[in-house]
């Protein structure tokens, strides 16, 4: 028997069902983009989609840690509300300190960010909690420490330092430097997923957690980073929020959590982990937020809105099951062809 | 002089989970460059000595010395990085990702900056494969190979890592015997180039040709560990059961009757092609053939599971349409495929509710149960197949793997099949569990009913069936009476070597 691996190219065949899976969140993008841009007058504008870019920054930088979490087969439930109160604690540190660096307010953010996902992580990892029950309970925790420490104040515009409020209004090259950030974030977590030895871990974890543990994979560890790299990002999402809305109250990231999951499924994100990019739950929050905005133009209600997306996340899955599936298929089927190739070039020798 | 001390040396190892004693007193050595064979029924303790030498358990008692020094292995990690790699019995493989990935998961090599070296896996993992010489590349997604190709790269796994010692869990359990051969070759180079081998297997055949050295465990007690020459195969089975086995492979006569089902070039596109053959009741057919062939595949279109594109299916002379496995159910046809032996049982259960399980609207007159008929049907079958226990309300859990297996087995037997496919009935189970099922398999026949046996083990199939059907790459390729049977015959038809080129 001589070995035809040379003769395979599964990395096509492998690559091919890739592309089709951000292809076809692609194609529902340019269909929206369609839609909205012939039905409304001022969808395409260059305003509105600077404005789309601004939401899209915010939901990106959610969910590139959200993706890491549900790759290792979990999920973080509780983003929505570590907006709310990285968002509300950091600006009102700003109100009250006006004389602190911008960034300094960014890395505050973060670091609360990063105190939340890690107790996500430890209820978790060490009490062995299923994810979606324990940040379920801290999505609710840290919502009400938002509304003890507010008490229901609201911070606004001009409360805050001018510099500051710059910052959600700067567009550099004509993106929002909030966007601008959100792809550095993007383009980082992307790299470490891909090139990152512990960023593969990730995947091998969602794939078969028994496994995992057996290859050595340090499991806990893993799952322990992709909830405080969840919790930091979801931090900055919750500066992106004060800096872009130029104030912030007690229900600030309300029901956040479920837009970013919207993306990351609809961008080809296994719910059930081992599979899925970056690029992918990008292409999910451009589109998530791009639905968002039409629909407000269209003044629609928003129980039309919520419809979409839903149905939008069962076309996603259904999709993400079926390729997966004639992926499987075609690999069988061309591999018996080779196989009786091979037989037969083995029969004339 | 002092001699080198073994790799790996385990003194008096015990281990107990709550109140019931898995392992005691187990002592023995693994030296370097040697295959050491560990025997044992099911439940003898290898699964946990495996897994105390991988650190997946602790022991409670006793000491083990790794080149002579008392080490403890925390977790999996540090048997790694103590050089011990693990294959076990399923493949435990990461179905999202590539072959490459797959093998160096948990230990990319890396770069300067801390990053995976892409090409470096790549081309390691080509040549590694090249060298095992297996049909598929570094780049195909694992979700697309079937069982047999996951324990290939298993093997791959174990030799891309520096590993000292290579504990292969049944690694041919699933394997076709040109691929055994495959692995036995590799194995052999692994041992000449000084690594220690810890080989389990269920085929004792295997044991006699591969091992150096084989340590028999009984009942978590350590029997003998003996040069693999000194031990005879009946020596071994002694050793293992604690007395000897009468026949392993007991075929009762039985009485053939008419044809019941007619199976006419049935093909299923890629899959199998022109598949006819006839059962006859009271029968038992072998299909043999290596993994792959497409036995297994022709089991599930019979029964409803895949569709088949040609090809006419005849049951007692009626036209059959396999449309669904409710429909072949119906006509009296049950297909009990490998893994639903293993899990088919609700282990909380009794044996009672799960034998009703499958036929549950007959023993429900008026809506609800009648607990008693629920018993009656339990205890026919518990006297039929022999089921150890102490009555039909006892906890599946509680019974023995191979009582366990038979639990199973009544359940597909209570809805009263007229045929019944068995695919791989004995795959992972022990001589003593083997012989059990082998009994009330041909003992069934002896009652009517038609088997249709799928194996992969060639004496199960010679021994058992009344006429033995060969696959070979999708099509049948030999019918042999149980004379014409023979070992050499069954492997060259598999292998696709006519007698006429031959």
């Amino acid at each position: 028997m001589t070995s035809f691996a040379s003769g395979v190219s599964p990395k096509s065949v492998a690559a091919a069902a890739f592309r089709l899976r951000e292809f076809g969140v692609l194609a529902a993008l340019a269909a929206t983009v369609l839609l909205f841009a012939v039905h409304t007058t001022n969808f395409a504008t260059v305003g509105n989609w600077q404005d789309i870019a601004a939401d899209v920054a915010m939901v990106v930088v959610v969910a590139v840690g959200e993706t890491m979490v549900i790759l290792t087969r979990n999920i973080d439930l509780s983003v929505g509300s570590v907006v709310g109160l990285t968002g509300y604690l950091s600006s009102y540190t700003l109100v009250h300190n006006q004389g602190i660096p911008t960034g300094i307010i960014a890395l505050l953010a973060m670091a609360i960010g990063l105190a939340c996902g890690v107790a996500n992580g430890i209820l978790v990892v060490v009490g062995r909690v299923p994810a979606i029950i324990a940040t379920l309970a801290t999505l609710t925790i840290y919502r009400g420490v938002v509304f003890e420490v507010a008490g229901g104040s609201v911070i606004n515009a001009d409360e805050l330092p001018g510099r500051f409020l710059n910052l959600g209004v700067q567009k550099p090259l004509g993106l929002p430097l909030l966007a601008w950030i959100a792809i550095g974030i993007a383009l980082l977590g992307a790299l470490i997923l891909r090139w990152a030895p512990w960023g593969r871990d990730f995947y091998a974890i969602g794939s078969d957690p028994q496994a995992a543990r057996l290859a050595g994979i340090p499991v806990g560890w893993r799952v322990m980073a992709t909830f405080a790299i969840s919790g930091a990002l979801a931090g900055l999402g919750g500066f992106f929020f004060v800096a872009r809305f130029a104030g912030i109250d007690v229900t600030a990231g309300q029901g956040f959590e479920l837009t970013v999951i919207t993306a990351v499924v609809i961008g080809g994100v296994n719910v059930f982990g081992g599979s899925g990019s970056i690029l992918g739950a990008t292409i999910g929050a451009i589109l998530v937020s791009t639905i968002n905005n039409g629909f407000t133009l269209l003044k629609i209600s928003y129980f039309w809105l919520t419809l979409v997306e839903g149905v939008g996340i069962v076309a996603a899955v259904t999709m993400n099951a079926l390729i997966t599936r004639r992926l499987q298929v075609f690999q069988r089927r061309r591999r018996y062809v080779e196989l009786l190739a091979a037989r037969s070039h083995g029969a004339e020798e | 002089m002092r001699e080198t001390p073994p790799l790996i040396e385990l003194r008096g190892i015990g281990k107990s989970y709550g109140g019931a004693r898995a392992l005691s007193d187990i002592s023995f050595s693994i030296q370097r460059g040697m295959v050491h064979g560990i025997a044992g029924e099911n439940g003898a303790g290898k699964s946990t000595v495996v897994k105390i030498l991988t650190g997946v358990i602790h022991p409670d008692e006793g000491e083990l010395l790794v080149e002579g020094k008392p080490r403890r292995i925390h977790d999996p990690r540090t048997a790694l990085r103590l050089g011990i790699v693990a294959m076990y019995q399923e493949p435990t493989v990461f179905p999202d990702l590539t072959v490459a990935e797959n093998v160096v998961a948990g230990r990319h090599p890396r770069g300067r900056l801390g990053t995976v070296r892409w090409r470096q896996i790549r081309s390691e993992v080509s040549r590694i494969l090249k060298e095992l010489r297996v049909d598929f590349g570094p780049d195909t997604l694992v979700s697309g190979l079937g069982i047999a190709d996951r324990q290939l790269l298993e093997i791959a796994k174990a030799l891309s890592s520096d590993a000292r010692l290579l504990i292969m869990d049944e690694p041919t359990a699933a394997l076709s015997p040109n691929e055994v051969e495959n692995l036995f070759a590799t194995v052999g180079r692994l041992r000449e180039g000084g690594i220690a081998i810890v080989f389990i297997s269920h085929r004792l055949e295997e044991m006699s040709v591969i091992a150096d050295v084989v340590t028999v465990l009984r009942d978590g007690r350590h029997i003998d560990t003996r040069p693999a020459p000194e031990l005879t195969r009946d020596e071994l089975i002694r050793l293992m059961v604690g007395r000897s086995l009468g026949a392993l492979f007991p075929k009762e006569e039985a009485a053939i009757g008419d044809v019941v089902l007619r199976a006419q070039g049935l093909t299923r596109q890629g899959v199998f092609s022109n598949v006819s053959f006839e059962l006859r009741r009271g029968e038992i057919v072998g299909l043999a053939g290596f993994v792959g062939a497409g036995r297994t595949e022709v089991a599930r279109s019979i029964f409803g599971l895949d569709p088949l594109d040609a090809g006419e299916l005849s049951i007692e002379g009626r036209r059959f349409e396999p449309r669904s496995p409710r429909a072949a159910l119906r006509r009296g046809l049950a297909y009990l495929p490998e893994d639903r032996l293993q899990f088919g049982l609700v282990l909380p259960m009794s044996i009672a509710a799960n034998v009703s399980m499958a036929v549950l609207p007959t023993l429900t007159p008026a809506g609800f149960l009648r607990p008693r008929r629920e018993r009656v049907l339990a205890a026919r079958f518990m006297k039929q197949l022999r089921i150890k226990a102490g009555s039909p309300a006892q906890v599946v859990q509680s019974l023995s793997g191979g009582n366990q297996q038979k639990v199973v087995l009544s359940k597909w037997l209570a809805v009263e099949p007229r045929i019944l496919i068995l695919d791989e009935p004995t795959h992972g189970v022990d001589v003593a569990t083997k012989a059990d099922v082998h009994r009330a398999i041909s003992h069934l026949a002896g009652q009517g009913l038609t088997l249709l046996l799928i194996s992969s083990e060639l004496p199960e199939i010679l021994g058992m069936s009344d006429r033995v059907l060969v696959m070979s790459e999708g099509c049948l390729v030999a019918e042999l009476s149980r004379a014409e049977a023979t070992q050499e015959r069954v492997i060259q038809a598999a292998a696709g070597i006519t007698e006429s080129v031959a």
